[in-house]
This record gives structure tokens, C-alpha cells and sequence, in this order.
């Protein structure tokens, strides 16, 4: 490997990356087409769809709804993740296996078949179809993840703070918000933006689950037969836009740390 | 990032400072009794489902019955279509990790002494989970499309026959499905080799291993585990999908995958109990396949 490795790698990255990016550089300049009908060929720049999203009226309600879905089942799937991250890495309790095979099944369960069988739920429950049967559809699917992430967080904290803080005559809440949570929240904030993304971004259990409810990648692919407005991809682009934002902010702060911790030791 | 969690860390089975406590029970009630409702409950819905048979009363409506020839009569009528997912899923989780592995293995390894670059090359590898799923399918069918750039460079060179799109056909979907989870396998094997000690493979030089041998030996073993949940979180999605075979995308009706099958049969068709038990199918041979592949390579902590 190391032979070719020396440049052979370089370039396979490279062309690796490039592959990685072409569709994304694709969609984010057709933001910028002049489409009049069909966003499919390139008919000159325009910076009218950045203008006036909302002209797009039903793109903009989808993107809408799907924030609102985002926020309501990241919330959720959140709170109940955490606590089961906690009890996971710092209590023993029977059926131990069961319940962490319980969390670990959603993940390696396609997603046809969560959506199916939810939908199967729902219409054997008679509960009619809508926002609220994917809200509870996205905290299903997110759970698992949040408890993934936020566990890893948990067993790198050391207990002994905690017993510190019991010490110091800190009551059990007192010892959680003031210690505990603090130093979970950078897990807890990489759980959330993990389960917002894997929301947002869901078609396939959203559309077992929808019913009438419009999000924004189901309004996507109902367009997609007669063609996708520019304005959807103008949203693409700005959440993409933002997503990197952060995640590079983090980075950076990341590697600024590392070098402040490493000048002063 | 979930996919580092579900590679490296160590389950450790058994907490450090494990105590009994009500708490724990406070802290797991919610959640388990979530899993239990909206996860254990609906597999259960879908077996009722499968097991249905039509209403003689009122048509297009289902009783419950014991009607388990459905099984049967699913598998007879749509083995192509399952069998394809089986086959479409393993070649593309195949592509995945030839572009996956040495990618992990550039930005854990090659990268290493330089954290920025680093930390840049992760972030274009997660970069397309930003931008929509549907649009960047979309996109690869729209640079396919017969106007496009790439069909008339092929055809101008004879590769591609007169009369043959691109899109809507096998190389299509599994080109589609292999760049979607590219990511998906090559951030757990960037996470097992980012931590692999690099003395390890000073250690292979030294004692005259050439790099292949190194390689082989030492390099490959060492990454076992991240190969192994990089394939399972690409195969599992993959076999699943039906975004990337369904007609509006890249697939047509020569293409059609078992996720095609059940959303058709749930959504449009409405033959629940089909779609249940293919969805039951598709869960029950997903659920062998992982057992015995975490079995086979021994690494049973990834649950």
C-alpha cells in the first residue's frame, strides 16, 4: 500500500472527493438557473430563486412542516435517548441485554419495513395519518441514534466528580444539572444535530406515515415526475450552506483548542 | 459522529461504577416504553397484517385470519424482485468499500499528521449527507440524462449503443445506491484506522514486511471491525431502498427492488398483507444475515 501509497493515494482521494461533490455542486448551481418551467437545462444565472423562495409556495410550506417536525421529534428522541444513555453506562438492572438489543434493532431494521410496520399500526389502531403519526415515526428512528452517540459521551465523564459533588452535600438534582449535564451537553448537541439531520432528511418512514402531511423531501419526490422547482434546491443549498457552517466552526474551534492545550503543556 | 460510537467504542458489557437504583428505572421507563409502542408493537402489527386474508364482505378490506400461504404466494411472485435487492445491495456495498476503504484509510492514516486537513477531508465526506437525498439522486439522473454531457461523450465514443439511456437501468441503481452510502462505509473504517498505532506498521517495515505483506497482515486485520460495520450500515440501507430503483429516479421497471415492492403494495396498491410479509421477509433475512456475519468475524460488540 505504502509503495503506491505515496501518491497513488493522494490522487484516488482526490478523484474519490470530487466524485463525493459533483452532485452537490450540481444542485447547488441550479439554485442559480433561470428556470422558467423545468429545472433540467441550463438557461443562464439568476439569483431570483434565492430572492424569492417563497414564491414556490407549496416548497416553502414542506420546508416549513419539516423544520417543525425536526425540532418536535430531535426534542424528544433527545430526552428519551439521553436518559437511556444514562442509565445504560452508569446503572445495573435485569434484561440488560434485552433492552440494549431493544435500542440497537431500530438501526439495523430497514427502513421499509419501520415504515411499514408503523403504518401498519397506525391503520389497525384506526388513527388517522398526518403530522403527529411522523413526529412519532422521526423519534423512533432517532432514538436509537441519540443513545449511540450520548452513551460514548457518558462513559468518558468520571464518576468521581459526580461523587465530588455528593460530597459537597450537592442534592442528586443539584449534582445532575450542575455537573452532569454540563459536561454530557456536547454529546447531547451532537446527538440533536444528528437526529435533525437524519428528520429532515428522511423520505422512506415519512412516507408510510404522512397520510395528506407534505414534508420536504415527500414534496421533492411527488415533483420530481414533472420536475423539481429551482426554489427546492435553493433550499437545499442554504440548509447545506448552514450544515457545513457549523460543522467546519466546530471543527476549527476543535483544532484551536488543541493547539492552546498544546502551548500550554 | 454515530457511526464512530457504533464502530469503536467498546460496549463495555458491565459499567465501571454499576449500582442498582430506582433511578435507573425512572431513567429507562420512557424510552423502553417507546421502543416497546412504536417499535416492537408494529412488528407485531405486521405480522397480524401478513397473516390477513381479503374481506368476502367488503372489498378492499382485510380480516385477520391464518392465512400464512401469503408468504408463499409473496415469495413466488416477487423472488426476482427480492433476489435483485439481495444482489444490487452486496455490488453496491462491493463499490462502496473499494472507494470507502482507501478513502478511510487516506484521511486515518495519510492524514494523520495533519489534523486541519483532516478534519476538512471528514467534513466533505459527510458533506453529502447535507445537501437533500432525493436531489442529489436527482442529480445523478439529470447528468445521465440522454441530453447530457456524459451520454454524449459515451455515445460519440461507441461505448454506449444508439437507442441506450444510461438512466433506468441495473448500472444506474447501483451506481445510485454505491455514492449514496459511500459515506455510511467509510466513516467507520476511518474510525478504526484513525486510532490504529502507526509503530505497529513501522514494526511490519522493519522486520522486512513489504508494504503488501505489511498490508495484509497487519493493516487489513486491524480495520476488521470498521470494514465490518461500514459494510453492514451500506448493505442494510441498500438492500432496503427503493428510492434509488423506483422509476422517477434511477431505476425503471426492469429494476424494481423489494422496498419498490412494499411501498407499491402498501401505498398505491393496498394489499397490506403482501406488504407485510415481504417487509417481514426482507427484516427476517437482514436479521440471519447480520447474526451470522458478526458471528463469522467475531467482533459481537457491535451490539
Amino acid at each position: 500500500m505504502r509503495g503506491f501509497g505515496k501518491w497513488g493515494i493522494w490522487v484516488y482521494a482526490g478523484m474519490a472527493f470530487t466524485f463525493l461533490l459533483i452532485p452537490i455542486v450540481y444542485t447547488i448551481a441550479f439554485s442559480f438557473n433561470d428556470a422558467r418551467r423545468t429545472n433540467i437545462l441550463w438557461r443562464g444565472f439568476t439569483f431570483d430563486n434565492w430572492l424569492n423562495v417563497c414564491d414556490a409556495q407549496t416548497v416553502c410550506e414542506a420546508f416549513g412542516t419539516s423544520i417543525l417536525i425536526g425540532v418536535v421529534a430531535t426534542f424528544l428522541a433527545t430526552t428519551l435517548g439521553t436518559m437511556i444513555a444514562i442509565a445504560l453506562v452508569r446503572y445495573r438492572f435485569r434484561f440488560r441485554n434485552t433492552t440494549t438489543l431493544l435500542i440497537f434493532l431500530p438501526m439495523t431494521t430497514p427502513e421499509v419495513v419501520l415504515g411499514a410496520g408503523l403504518a401498519a399500526q397506525f391503520l389497525q389502531a384506526g388513527v388517522p395519518k398526518g403530522l403527529g403519526t411522523i413526529i412519532l415515526a422521526h423519534t423512533l428512528f432517532c432514538l436509537s441514534f441519540v443513545v449511540v452517540t450520548v452513551r460514548a459521551r457518558v462513559a468518558s465523564i468520571d464518576p468521581a466528580l459526580e461523587e465530588a459533588g455528593r460530597d459537597l452535600y450537592g442534592n442528586p438534582r443539584q449534582v445532575f444539572w450542575r455537573i452532569t449535564f454540563p459536561m454530557l451537553l456536547p454529546g447531547i448537541v451532537a446527538a440533536a444535530l444528528l437526529s435533525f439531520a437524519l428528520s429532515f432528511d428522511d423520505f422512506i418512514i415519512t412516507n408510510f406515515n404522512r397520510g395528506a402531511e407534505v414534508t420536504f423531501p415527500s414534496y421533492v419526490y411527488t415533483a420530481a415526475a414533472r420536475g423539481i422547482p429551482p426554489e427546492a434546491n435553493v433550499i437545499a443549498s442554504a440548509v447545506f450552506f448552514l450544515a457545513i457552517a457549523l460543522v467546519l466552526i466546530a471543527q476549527v474551534s476543535a483544532a484551536v483548542r488543541r493547539r492552546q492545550l498544546a502551548a500550554t503543556t | 459522529m454515530a457511526f464512530t460510537a457504533f464502530s469503536s467504542s467498546s460496549t463495555a458489557a458491565e459499567p465501571a461504577v454499576a449500582r442498582r437504583s430506582p433511578i435507573a428505572l425512572f431513567l429507562l421507563l420512557p424510552g423502553i416504553l417507546y421502543l416497546i409502542l412504536f417499535f416492537v408493537t408494529p412488528l407485531i402489527s405486521l405480522v397480524i397484517t401478513s397473516l390477513q386474508e381479503p374481506d368476502p364482505l367488503r372489498f378492499g378490506t382485510f380480516t385477520n385470519a391464518f392465512q400464512w400461504e401469503n408468504y408463499v404466494i409473496v415469495l413466488e411472485t416477487y423472488g426476482e424482485q427480492s433476489l435483485r435487492s439481495a444482489g444490487f445491495a452486496a455490488l453496491a456495498t462491493l463499490f462502496a468499500l473499494l472507494i470507502g476503504f482507501p478513502l478511510g484509510y487516506f484521511i486515518g492514516i495519510t492524514l494523520r499528521p495533519y489534523p486541519l486537513l483532516q478534519g476538512l477531508a471528514l467534513v466533505l465526506v459527510i458533506a453529502p449527507f447535507f445537501i437533500s437525498f432525493l436531489l442529489r439522486t436527482l442529480a445523478w439522473k439529470q447528468i445521465f440524462s440522454d441530453e447530457g454531457f456524459v451520454a454524449g461523450v459515451l455515445s460519440a465514443l461507441a461505448i454506449l449503443p444508439p437507442g441506450q439511456a444510461i438512466t433506468g437501468t441495473a448500472f444506474s441503481v447501483i451506481f445510485g445506491l454505491t455514492y449514496n452510502f459511500i459515506p455510511f462505509m467509510t466513516l467507520p473504517i476511518y474510525a478504526t484506522l484513525a486510532s490504529l498505532d502507526l509503530r505497529l506498521l513501522e514494526a511490519g517495515n522493519d522486520l522486512y514486511g513489504s508494504p503488501a505483506v505489511t498490508f495484509r497482515t497487519v493493516t487489513l486485520p486491524l480495520s476488521a471491525a470498521g470494514v465490518m460495520s461500514g459494510t453492514l450500515l451500506t448493505f442494510i440501507p441498500a438492500a432496503g431502498d427503493y428510492i434509488n430503483a423506483s422509476r422517477e429516479f434511477l431505476g425503471s421497471t426492469d429494476t424494481t427492488m423489494i422496498g419498490n415492492v412494499i411501498e407499491t403494495n402498501f401505498l398505491v396498491l393496498q394489499n397490506f398483507p403482501a406488504a407485510a410479509a415481504l417487509s417481514l421477509v426482507l427484516m427476517a433475512a437482514i436479521l440471519i444475515l447480520v447474526s451470522l456475519y458478526v458471528k463469522r468475524s467475531g467482533t459481537e460488540e457491535l451490539l
